[in-house]
């Protein structure tokens, strides 16, 4: 039986290939042969850090229609590769335009998907994806239409590791759908957060929708300033605006693992539990003794954040 | 201008899940389930368009008999009528089936915008509206903060991970949006009042085009092997705050022993 052929869909940012993009090497390798797609103008750059982390082709396609993150071409020239290459697998990484991507094929080849996969395998023949429900459960789940399987991976499910090797590069063509595109970018904003960057921190202070009121987000702000720590967010506020996307942990935002997490006025939906889960110390803040944030609190306080936030701040204030 | 928006009835986010070892699968409590939090948003901010540009607004569900409580909520908010799919071979769809069924009633409505929310608050898979946009061959605009129409032309602002964007497609388009496009409206009596009133049109799969066997738990290309409660070693310890200052005496005394401080 000819190896498993297993694709990563590679994102290129301005610092190269996305690091949970880069991440997906290390299962793809474990599974089969492992490969990288790669549809961007500035693709050529990213295939030695690919073969070096485990990639044996990069399937690159350098096309000015993919100098704009939209949809539609990407799916388009992806489709045709896969019906002319037949891979088994593609792997997804957990960021917006990717799940975009896979969203969209699924429904083009009409082939089942998982999402949020914390890990992947075969055994045997049967492909084995595991997915978390919040902090209690945990399914295990299979495909049962494709090839190809489309999995998307969890942030920091598995962690990249260079091996000293070297891909082969196919070149591939741009195709154009029949319809033309129909996603015109008009304008992109970078928006920067100030202070510590929240993956590599020791120390998170986040608020969430208890907090009230957006102007009550200072309570959360000053106790990190104290601590020395990164400032993070639920969803709910996110969406609600109050802080800016690059805040939230959660899910669809950022996965941490610091030593202490302190959650204030943060129910602990599934979505955020996603994110922060495996912080080494929770403390959670609430004024609802049954949210489920205690569920994986070391330290559960069952009150008003709005009242307990300054005090704390003030006392840790004192102890430095 | 006509609008679809989807809706689902799920369990209470706020509360603890309940799992069914035997199905594999989560309960689903008519009685403690409500209209997902997330979509009110997107009716919100399709009901506005519609009130400032005219038209109406449809919402979409696929779910037991008894989503008809989340979607009387979408009509109390100002939906003007609403199509349930409903069907005992339902139970247990992937995202996939779910995305056939709904993408086969809205093609009928031949809406200009699908609106939905960027995921659900159940499942969080976020491969529905995806889906459904390739099989109704309409581009997509997602993660979308606000919404603005002129003409035949969507202008929208979209969340992306360094910032935004701003892009623009011709109608018909399917765009789904976060909590920061609209403020949901909270339903007047006289809008709860109208709502009972108003008319939802149950169909089954066969109405829908879709072969039972195909559908729910049969037809399901995602399969679940087995679902599992995950064990937490931890050992919580929780103090209640009594306003005297004791719990922050414990916080600072667990900061100091994770060596936070």
């Amino acid at each position: 039986m000819p190896e498993r052929r297993v694709w990563i869909w590679t994102e290129i940012g301005a610092d190269g290939v996305h690091p949970l993009s880069l991440e997906l090497l290390t299962p793809a390798s474990a599974m089969g042969t492992a490969e990288a797609v790669v549809f961007s103008p500035n693709g050529s750059g990213s295939t030695s850090v690919l073969g070096d982390n485990g990639a044996s082709v990069v399937h690159l396609c350098e096309d000015q229609v993919f100098a704009d993150y939209v949809v539609e071409p990407h799916v388009a020239t992806l489709v045709e590769l896969i019906s002319s290459e037949q891979p088994d697998l593609i792997l997804f990484p957990s960021t917006f335009p990717a799940r975009d991507v896979m969203a969209r094929l699924a429904g083009t080849l009409r082939v089942g998907v998982i999402a949020n996969a914390s890990a992947v395998e075969y055994d045997g023949d049967q492909l084995v994806a595991s997915v978390g429900y919040g902090a209690d459960f945990e399914s295990r789940v299979t495909l049962a239409s494709g090839p190809p399987h489309l999995v998307q991976v969890r942030r920091k499910a598995y962690t990249a590791e260079a091996s000293g090797g070297s891909a082969e590069v196919r070149e591939v063509p741009a195709v154009s759908a029949s319809n033309g595109y129909r996603v015109q970018v008009v304008e992109t904003v970078q928006e920067t957060s100030e202070g510590i960057n929240l993956e590599d921190a020791s120390v998170i202070v986040s608020g969430g929708r208890g907090l009230g009121q957006p102007e009550n987000f200072r309570l959360v702000e000053d106790l990190a300033k104290e601590l020395n720590a990164a400032v993070g967010a639920s969803r709910a506020i996110v969406d609600a605006g109050w802080v800016p996307y690059s805040y939230q942990v959660g899910q669809t935002g950022k996965t941490v693992k610091p030593s202490v997490y302190v959650a204030a006025g943060i129910s602990g939906a599934i979505q955020h539990i996603a994110g922060m889960g495996n912080s080494q110390h929770v403390i959670a803040i609430n004024s609802d003794p049954e949210a489920p944030i205690f569920e994986l609190a070391d330290l559960g306080v069952v009150g008003d954040a709005l009242t307990i936030l300054p005090k704390l701040t003030e006392r840790v204030r004192s102890e430095r | 201008m006509k609008i679809v928006v989807c809706a689902k009835f799920i369990p209470d986010p706020n509360l603890a899940l309940v799992v069914d070892p035997d199905k594999k699968r989560v309960v689903r409590d008519p009685s403690q389930s409500i209209l997902d939090p997330g979509d009110e948003f997107g009716i919100e901010a399709a009901l506005q368009l519609a009130e400032k540009h005219g038209g109406e607004v449809v919402a979409v569900s696929m779910g037991p008999e008894s989503a008809d409580a989340g979607i009387r909520r979408a009509m109390a908010m100002g939906v003007e009528r609403a199509i349930l799919i409903t069907d005992q071979s339902l139970e247990g769809s992937d995202a996939l089936t779910t995305a056939e069924v709904l993408s086969s009633v809205i093609a009928s409505e031949a809406p200009d915008i699908v609106v939905t929310a960027t995921e659900s608050t159940d499942a969080y898979t976020g491969m529905v509206p995806g889906a459904m946009a390739a099989m109704l061959d309409m581009p997509q605009l997602t993660f979308v903060r606000s919404i603005e129409v002129d003409g035949q032309t969507v202008t929208a602002q979209r969340d992306y991970e360094n910032g935004y964007q701003t892009v623009r497609a011709a109608l018909p388009v399917l765009i789904t949006v976060t909590a920061s496009v609209a403020e949901p409206r909270y339903p007047s009596f006289k809008g709860m009042m109208q709502a009972k009133k108003k008319p939802i049109d149950t169909r089954d799969l066969g109405a829908v085009g879709i072969d039972a066997g195909s559908a729910g738990e049969a037809g399901a290309r995602e399969k679940v092997l087995d679902l599992s409660k995950v064990q937490i070693e931890k050992q919580t310890r929780v103090v209640e705050d009594d306003g005297t200052g004791d719990s922050v005496d414990e916080i600072v005394a667990y900061l100091k022993h994770a060596q936070a401080i």
